[in-house]
């Protein structure tokens, strides 16, 4: 499945190649046919972050203070870790725990 | 087949419409209220909450000379935007420019002076850099040389915090106005009481500070009260309108957040959030609510006999240190080792971020940036 990832407020600074915006193709479970956001959050954890993935990841979902949007939409209104995702989805992750 | 896709996703997405204007797509949590609200309603909800705050409690007069303290990073840079905003729409007649500040670290400011150089077009906003050289005479850089890796923090600690100040003063700003949210002071109130700093934990909570001192500092976002209720702003929302006004800022320090005090504080902070949402104003409340007993000695404010800042002693900090740098005995001044951990010690109530952690190694054990 096609995605485009965007990481901001310093988060991008944890992935392996860090720029904001990742298009990627994350691949299903075998046996599912669905991508759920608690998919992509492992995929991302095992795929693009190079270190301290606890400052992403708390526990099976993110910290606490990161801000996640699904197609401009904030996942909690979507279902959060069990919204499905689709072909095209723009998720956005951005920590908010820093300003100046 | 794409406008099926594009249906369904808008399907998938908008189970409800927006709770205020009853149009559009709800986007949106409202902070307070949890309503699902559109982003064209947020926007509006936020812009006005941030005028009331300024009109109820006389943030400002026409005319006024206001400096921004820029730092960059995205609580000055929608602090900008949005002063800049309604400072037209609702013609408060103030002069508005940014304030930035340049330590003279090589390689470690660039990135975010950079970012501010850019808002000083985006927004319209004459920008003013002070550099240390200029306000101290001295570059961190300089100063570094001139005593070594071991004490730099001390310098840094002090001269942060007057920096913004002297700057605001050299260009002769009667405001200087902040970034700082919530969730800072809520972690200012905790770092306190967890110091026993009980000057300064009475007055962390306040809008304004430093009226009596030479230029008043405000913080629109931190704290403020409308007709009894509330208004404060959160980081989530000031990320979430920087993200959706695709405004352009620095995500400095984040990650490897020096400073494990605040930074502590901070991750604390946001798991009492999960489990309980009114953690933040529940923790800036109880700061605000502290009552000091009237036998408590509080220390005494003058001001320095040299330079005008606002000192208990006859000389303030940076002034004793600078002595010391120009007199070729850089030790001078530096009485406590612990100035690092203690970063809030001055007389003058200011928070301070932990911006830059790709910075050079003298600011791998501290580096705060003071907006
Ligand atoms: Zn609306
Ligand atoms: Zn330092
Ligand atoms: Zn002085």
């Amino acid at each position: 499945m096609r995605l485009t990832l965007e990481f901001g407020g310093g988060l991008e600074l944890l992935l392996k190649e860090s720029v904001k915006l990742h298009q990627v193709d994350v691949t299903q479970k075998s046996g599912e046919d669905k991508v759920t956001m608690r998919d992509l959050l492992s995929w991302v954890k095992g795929n693009l972050i190079k270190e301290r993935p606890e400052m992403f990841i708390k526990g099976d979902s993110v910290r606490p203070g990161v801000l996640v949007l699904i197609n401009d939409c904030d996942w909690e209104l979507c279902g959060n870790l069990d919204a499905e995702l689709e072909e095209k989805d723009m998720i956005v992750f951005i920590s908010t725990l820093h300003g100046g | 087949m794409e406008t099926i896709q594009a249906l369904e996703k808008v399907k998938r997405t908008t189970a409800r419409v927006c709770s205020l204007c009853n149009q559009r797509k709800a986007a949106l949590k409202r902070p307070k209220t949890l309503e699902q609200i559109c982003i064209e309603c947020f926007y509006n909800v936020f812009e006005d909450e941030i005028h009331r705050v300024i009109i109820e409690n006389n943030l400002f007069k026409p005319g006024e000379r206001v400096a921004i303290g820029a730092s960059g990073g995205k609580d000055s840079t929608v602090l900008a935007y949005v002063l800049s905003e309604l400072n037209r729409r609702h013609n408060y007649g103030l002069d508005l420019f940014l304030l930035s500040v340049d330590e003279g670290i090589t390689g470690y400011r660039d990135d975010s002076l950079e970012t501010v150089k850019r808002n000083e077009l985006q927004y319209g906003l004459p920008l003013k850099i002070v550099s240390y050289k200029e306000l101290y005479g001295w570059t961190m850089d300089e100063i570094v040389k001139a005593i070594g890796l071991k004490n730099n923090c001390t310098f840094c600690g002090v001269f942060r915090r007057q920096a913004l100040d002297r700057g605001a003063a050299l260009i002769q700003a009667d405001k200087i106005v902040t970034g700082h949210n919530a969730d800072d002071i809520a972690e200012t109130v905790l770092l306190n009481i967890l110091r026993g700093d009980i000057a300064r934990l009475s007055r962390c909570t306040d809008i304004t500070t430093g009226e009596n001192g030479p230029i008043p500092r405000c913080k629109p976002f931190k704290y403020a009260y409308e007709k009894e209720i509330e208004v404060k702003t959160k980081s989530l929302t000031l990320s979430t309108y920087a993200y959706f006004k695709k405004l352009d800022y620095f995500s400095t320090e984040c990650i490897y957040s020096p400073n494990a005090y605040r930074g502590f504080a901070r991750e604390f902070i946001k798991d009492l959030e999960r489990i309980r949402p009114s953690a933040i104003l529940d923790i800036i409340r109880s700061g605000e609510n502290f009552r000091i007993s009237t036998t408590t000695r509080m220390p005494e404010q003058g001001t320095c006999q040299r330079c005008g800042y606002i000192s208990s002693q006859k000389l303030c900090k940076a002034c004793v240190l600078l002595d010391g740098l120009n007199r070729g005995l850089p030790k001078l001044g530096i009485g406590r080792k612990k100035e690092c951990t203690r970063e809030n010690s001055n007389n003058q109530e200011q928070i301070k971020r932990n911006p830059e952690n790709k910075g050079p190694s003298l600011h791998s054990k501290h580096g705060n940036i003071e907006f």
